[in-house]
């Protein structure tokens, strides 16, 4: 792909140096602490906050010329949020963008870790809403630092057995809690808990970004991340009654796809490159040949 | 018929488009140029100016006119393009009381040194819609006199001050202020960071706040000892220059509240400031301003911490429309994997409940039987 020229009016990828230098300093920071939020400087940026400002400035710091950057959001590479962020640094980097997740050097990603494995080398980071795990427990960003500092995550620890005694089940299905390298909590931002295990021992570095709180954090590659859990009730993933409906897939995080409004619906892989790699290397799910897209 | 969520660009492209025609509306009509908006929507541009925090009427013009007359959207823009300008340092803190005032009330004294100037005012309107205005009738030339040169007008609290009767400001410290677009904000946040956040925060927001503290919520006694409109010059101190070198003007509401104290043992009993400044005419924001800046005062005045407005944390971290109408309004980007997990949840404890109720039906009937 030729990349487009980049626009005289902006620094390379949208952000002057100093800023860049200014986030740089808190990833190095994020990635010494693994898993604790770094405050930063965050800036107003040409999106709205909650579109994903802290991840666009995380990769606007970290991007090079020969990067080739991959976006996502629900797994996906073509929902329309990712589209433009993708197009913004396409336009202001000139970077060459894939959607395979095996060429990306950095990917960027809302609500999902790709099911293809990352490699070492790669980047992957993180949109965050709410950095603070303990947010929902303590509304206080000066009383949950505290309790950062202190070690002192019982509260977590009151709220899932609570969920155990009323429902019989840990009812936090996404944004689910880990301790990262046996010392801070962190909230591995909204990816559901399914892709909990691929935090840890990940051979990737992985940086989160919230660009409205202003907090940066890191899982540096093969860092020690376990989801919060307790000995009678361990942590367990979703599972999916079928597999996929286009490609077969088992073991992959499904969307559901409601087809009419007599109760037809699909399961489909959320991770669109993963679910069409394997459709071209000749898998077929059940529902494949009725669904082909029409476009 | 199952359709993949493709062609995201494409329909992208499309919304602009369509937004762009919307914008236009009836290309009958002739299209809004800046210089109107400049001119006759100056309080929506006064706003925009001064919660965007970059003082240029123009760009806040342009700003209202790209966002449709969205002034939380044209006052995204005028940040956005803001975050974007170098910084060349800070200026002298300006003097209000050498302002070239164009309204200057007192709400505390009936007459005062300088006098009461009413200026251009909604306050003594009736609320009576204006069937003329419908007609583009020219109203009556206004006459005015152009106010004379450096003529001080001594502050409302200056006066106060001079016998000692409400505390003291602090005055210009050699540090220089905090500035929370260019550090993240901790808690607890100086007095230069919540004026900062304050004078940017969201009029709406501030002014229930202070509405709050007037309904007993944090009540403070305020009284409006002065409010001023007017230009002040902008002044830089350069180096190797052993005197201030005026680089512009600006026109800022003031507002300076004075709310009661009954002293302490060591203290003797004095008012109290509250203080509110914005860029341009907004003068509903620099009042709700000082009652939220006098409210945050509360721990340093040794107040029972009861109410929101008190509440430094609640309030600065909530001020920010820019901030606020992001994270509200991204509940419209997907959500479908975290929902699904939510879905498969939600399934699984009614399969458990149904079960539940199932067995303990037949435990029943058998017991029955």
């Amino acid at each position: 792909m030729s990349a487009p020229a980049v626009p005289a009016a902006y620094n390379f990828a949208y952000l002057d140096e100093q800023t860049k230098r200014m986030i740089r300093r808190a990833i190095l920071k994020a990635v010494a602490i693994p898993g604790y939020q770094v405050p930063f400087a965050s800036r107003e940026m040409p999106m709205p906050y909650g579109w994903g400002t802290g991840g666009v400035q995380v990769t606007a710091a970290i991007i090079g010329a020969d990067d080739v950057l991959k976006v996502i959001d629900q797994g996906a590479d073509d929902t329309t949020n990712a589209v433009s962020i993708r197009a913004f640094f396409a336009k202001t980097a000139g970077v060459a963008t894939t959607t395979r997740t095996a060429d990306a050097t950095i990917i960027q990603t809302r609500h999902r870790i790709p099911e293809t494995a990352l490699k070492a080398g790669q980047i992957l980071v993180f949109q965050v809403p709410i950095p603070e795990p303990l947010r929902f427990l303590e509304p206080r960003e000066t009383e949950t630092r505290t309790m950062h500092a202190l070690e002192e995550y019982g509260l977590m620890h009151v709220k899932l057995y609570e969920d155990i005694a009323r429902h019989g089940h840990i009812a936090t299905t996404y944004a689910y809690p880990v301790k990262v390298e046996g010392r801070y909590v962190m909230d591995p931002s909204p990816i559901p808990k399914f892709d909990n295990p691929k935090l840890g021992d990940s051979p990737a570095l992985q940086l989160f970004g919230a660009g409205r709180e202003k907090r940066i954090y890191a899982i540096p590659p093969h860092t020690r991340v376990e989801s919060l859990d307790f000995e009678d009730h361990p942590f367990e993933v979703q599972r999916f009654a079928e597999p996929c409906g286009l490609c077969g897939a088992t073991g992959a995080y499904l969307d559901e796809v409601i087809l009419d409004d007599r109760g037809n619906r699909l399961f489909v892989c959320s991770d669109t490159d993963f679910c069409e790699e394997r459709r071209r290397a000749g898998h077929c799910g059940a529902k494949a040949a009725a669904m082909e897209p029409t476009s | 018929m199952y359709v993949a969520v493709k062609g995201g660009e494409t329909a992208i492209r499309n919304a602009h488009r369509l937004l762009a025609e919307r914008r236009r509306g009836d290309r009958s009509v002739p299209a809004l140029t800046v210089d109107q908006i400049l001119e006759q929507l100056t309080l929506a541009v006064d706003r925009v100016m001064s919660e965007g925090s970059l003082y240029d009427r123009r760009l806040a013009a342009l700003a209202i006119k790209q966002a449709r007359g969205d002034l939380i959207e044209a006052i995204f823009l005028v940040r956005a393009y803001r975050t974007t300008l170098p910084r060349f340092g800070a200026s002298l803190p300006i003097e209000t009381s050498r302002m070239l005032v164009e309204r200057r009330i007192s709400a505390t004294f009936k007459d005062l040194p300088g006098g009461q100037l009413l200026g251009p005012t909604f306050d003594y309107t009736h609320r009576l819609l204006d069937p003329d205005l419908a007609e583009d009738r020219e109203p009556e030339p206004a006459e005015t006199a152009d106010p004379p040169e450096d003529r001080a007008i001594p502050r409302v609290t200056d006066l106060l001050g001079r016998d000692g009767l409400i505390e003291p400001d602090g005055g210009a410290t050699e540090e220089a202020p905090g500035d929370l677009t260019r550090g993240p904000l901790a808690f607890p946040a100086g007095r230069d960071l919540r004026l900062q956040a304050l004078a940017r925060g969201d009029e709406g927001f501030l002014l229930a706040l202070g509405y709050s503290t007037q309904r007993g919520y944090a009540r403070t006694h305020p009284f409006a000892a002065e409010i001023r409109l007017g230009e002040v010059a902008i002044e830089i101190a350069v180096p190797g220059l052993d005197f201030p070198v005026a680089i512009g003007r600006i026109q800022v509401t003031e507002c300076q509240m004075v709310n009661q104290f009954r002293g302490s043992a060591e203290a003797p009993p004095q008012f109290t400031r509250g203080y509110g400044l914005v860029f341009g005419h907004c003068e509903r924001k620099a009042m709700a301003m000082a009652l939220c800046d006098r409210a945050l005062r509360a721990r340093e005045l040794g107040e029972d911490l009861t109410a929101p407005a008190q509440d430094e944390e609640f309030v600065l971290s909530h001020a920010d429309n820019v901030q606020a109408t992001g994270f509200v309004e991204h509940l419209k980007l997907p959500h479908y994997v975290d929902f699904q997990a939510e879905l498969e949840l939600l399934r699984r404890l009614r399969a458990e409940f149904d079960e539940r109720r199932a067995d303990d039906a037949s435990d029943e009937r058998e017991a029955a039987e």
